[in-house]
C-alpha cells in the first residue's frame, strides 16, 4: 500500500511534533509555513544569537530533520480548490498540494485592542516587538513600557532586558487578585514555575504593575510617551517603544475554509485531534489557548492520528489533559477587564488597514455593515487585526471566511508556471 | 552580533544591517516607515510575523511585499510604500 501522504501547516512546536510523529510512523510528511524557518513564533530563530538557541527548539528540529520529513517554508495557503488540495501562494506563484492526511498547526496571534496612539511608529505587539529583536532589531539602550496581558509580557519584557534595553514598567491588566489561583497552580508545573522565576530574576528591579492598563500613546511622527492607569488614577511615562498585546487569539481561519466545525473560537477537535471534516486534524493554539506544552503534546497526538496509530498512548492523554487545564486556567487569570475593551477615542482608528476611525464604525450595526459602509475589515490583513477590536469594542462576529486567504499578487494568476492554470484546477 | 554586514537601500539611502536581518527590522534601523496609510500616516511593523500586513513595502520594485517575513540581501532595494 502506498504511504500515506500527509500535509502539515505550520512549522510551530504543533507541527513540527504532528509531522515527525506521522513521518516516523511511515508516512511521506511535507510541512508548509508562510516563515523562512521553521519554529513558529515562540521559537522564532535569533538571528544576532545564532548559537545560543532554545534547548527544546533544536530538539524539535533535529528530530523533525531525522524522521525524514520535509519543511517547504516560504508558503502560505490561500485557497482550498477541492476537498484534497491546497494551494500555496509562494513567490508570487501557485502551487498545489495533494493530501490523504491534513494536520493544522496554525497557530496563534497577538490580540490587539485600539487605544489613541496605537498606530504611532514605536508601538508594536509585545511578541512583535521580540520578533524584530530575534530579527535583528536592535533595542539597546532604548526605553521601553511593555503592556497588556498574559504570560508573554513577562518573557517579552526579560528578552528586551537581555538585548539591554530599559524596560521602564511592565503593566498587567489582571489585578493580582485574579492572577493569584493561576500562580498558585504553577506550583504542579514546575518547569513552568522555574522559567516564570527566570523572567522575574531577568528583570530585576523593574515594576511589574498588575491591574493597570495603557490608555493613550503620545507622540508626533513616533511613540514619546505612554499614559497609564489603575482605574482610579492616570499617570504618564516617557519611552521610546510601547510593546503591548492583549494575549492570544487562534488563526483558525484556514480550519474554517476547510468546513471545520468551531467552538467557540477554537476549532473542535475529538480525542485523536481530528476536527469535524474527516482526516483533517488540527492541534496547538487554534484548539485552545494553551502554550507550547500543549501545542507540541497535541500534535504528537495528531501525527500518530494520521498515521494510523490508535489509540494515543494513554502517557499522552495524560499530559495533553495536564496541559489542557492549564490552558483553562491561563484564560481565567489573564480574562480582560472591560475597561481594555472600550479604551477607543472618538478618532482612534480601528481598522489600520483602511483607516476606519471608532466613531465611523460607532453608527453601523455589525460585522458586515461596517465592512460595506466604511471597508473596515476590507484591507490587506481581511479582519485579522481589526474583527478582534470590533468584537471587543462592539460585540461584533466575523461572519464568513473566504478565499484567497491572503492577498496575492496578480501577476501570480497570469503566471503560466502557476499550477493553478493546470486543467485538473479550478 | 553575526560578522557579517551586508549593505541594503532604504529610500536611496545605503544602510549596513547584520547577515539574516529580517527587512522590517531594518526599516526600523534606518528609521523609515514601511508603509503611509491611506490617511497618510506612517506606519511600521505591528505584529511582527506576517499578519497584519502593515509591513509591506517596495521591495526591488515589488509592493506589497512582507517585510516581517523577508531576509535582507545584499545591495536589495527596498522603499517605503503610499
Amino acid at each position: 500500500m502506498k504511504p500515506a501522504d500527509v500535509l502539515v501547516i505550520g512549522a510551530g512546536p504543533a507541527g513540527l511534533a504532528a509531522a515527525t510523529a506521522a513521518s516516523r510512523n511511515g508516512c511521506r510528511v511535507a510541512m508548509l509555513d508562510d516563515n523562512p524557518a521553521a519554529g513558529g513564533q515562540i521559537w522564532r530563530a535569533d538571528i544576532t544569537r545564532p548559537h545560543d538557541e532554545d534547548p527544546a527548539r533544536a530538539a524539535a528540529i533535529a528530530d523533525f530533520h531525522t524522521s525524514g520529513a520535509a519543511l517547504l517554508p516560504g508558503r502560505r495557503i490561500v485557497d482550498v480548490p477541492s476537498p484534497s488540495t491546497l494551494l500555496a501562494e509562494a513567490g508570487g506563484h501557485f502551487e498545489t498540494y495533494r493530501w490523504d492526511r491534513l494536520i493544522l498547526a496554525t497557530g496563534a496571534r497577538e490580540r490587539f485592542l485600539p487605544f489613541p496612539g496605537w498606530t504611532l511608529p514605536g508601538v508594536f505587539g509585545a511578541g512583535g516587538l521580540q520578533a524584530l529583536v530575534k530579527g535583528g532589531y536592535p533595542v539597546a539602550g532604548k526605553r521601553i513600557v511593555v503592556a497588556g496581558t498574559g504570560p508573554l509580557l513577562l518573557a517579552v519584557a526579560a528578552h528586551l532586558r537581555e538585548y539591554g534595553a530599559s524596560i521602564v514598567t511592565v503593566v498587567e491588566q489582571a489585578s493580582t487578585l485574579q492572577m493569584l489561583p493561576f500562580a498558585a497552580s504553577l506550583l504542579r508545573s514546575p518547569g513552568k514555575l522555574l522559567q516564570g522565576a527566570g523572567y522575574r530574576r531577568t528583570l530585576g528591579a523593574t515594576p511589574y504593575q498588575t491591574g493597570c492598563w495603557p490608555i493613550s500613546g503620545q507622540g508626533d511622527e513616533t511613540l514619546r510617551s505612554v499614559t497609564l492607569t489603575n482605574g482610579r488614577r492616570t499617570w504618564t511615562v516617557e519611552c521610546d517603544l510601547l510593546a503591548c498585546g492583549f494575549h492570544l487569539v487562534p488563526n483558525t481561519e484556514l480550519a474554517q475554509l476547510l468546513g471545520c466545525t468551531l467552538q467557540g473560537s477554537f476549532v473542535q477537535v475529538d480525542s485523536q485531534q481530528q476536527t469535524s471534516v474527516a482526516g483533517i486534524y488540527c492541534a496547538g493554539e487554534p484548539t485552545g489557548i494553551a502554550g507550547v506544552d500543549a501545542a507540541q503534546v497535541q500534535g504528537e497526538i495528531a501525527g500518530l492520528a494520521a498515521a494510523d496509530c490508535s489509540p494515543p498512548p494513554t502517557r499522552l492523554l495524560a499530559r495533553r489533559a495536564k496541559e489542557a487545564a492549564f490552558g483553562r486556567r491561563l484564560t481565567h487569570a489573564f480574562r480582560l477587564r472591560p475597561e481594555v475593551l472600550k479604551l477607543a477615542s472618538q478618532e482612534t482608528i480601528v481598522c489600520r488597514c483602511e483607516d476606519v476611525t471608532f466613531s465611523q464604525l460607532q453608527t453601523r450595526s455589525n460585522w458586515t455593515d461596517a465592512k460595506l459602509h466604511t471597508r473596515c475589515g476590507m484591507g490587506p490583513c481581511q479582519g485579522r487585526i481589526c474583527g478582534s477590536a470590533t468584537e471587543a469594542l462592539f460585540g461584533w462576529q466575523l461572519t464568513s471566511v473566504r478565499a484567497p486567504l491572503f492577498p496575492i499578487p496578480v501577476s501570480a494568476f497570469c503566471d503560466e508556471s502557476s499550477s493553478l492554470n493546470a486543467p485538473s484546477a479550478r | 552580533m553575526p560578522d557579517q554586514q551586508i549593505v541594503i537601500h532604504v529610500n536611496g539611502s545605503p544602510i549596513s544591517v547584520p547577515a539574516g536581518s529580517m527587512l522590517s527590522a531594518a526599516l526600523l534601523m534606518a528609521s523609515a516607515p514601511c508603509r503611509i496609510s491611506t490617511t497618510g500616516e506612517p506606519r511600521t511593523a505591528l505584529c511582527g510575523m506576517g499578519i497584519c500586513l502593515e509591513c509591506r513595502a517596495i521591495v526591488n520594485g515589488v509592493p506589497h511585499t512582507r517585510t516581517c517575513q523577508t531576509v535582507c540581501q545584499e545591495g536589495m532595494r527596498v522603499e517605503t510604500q503610499s
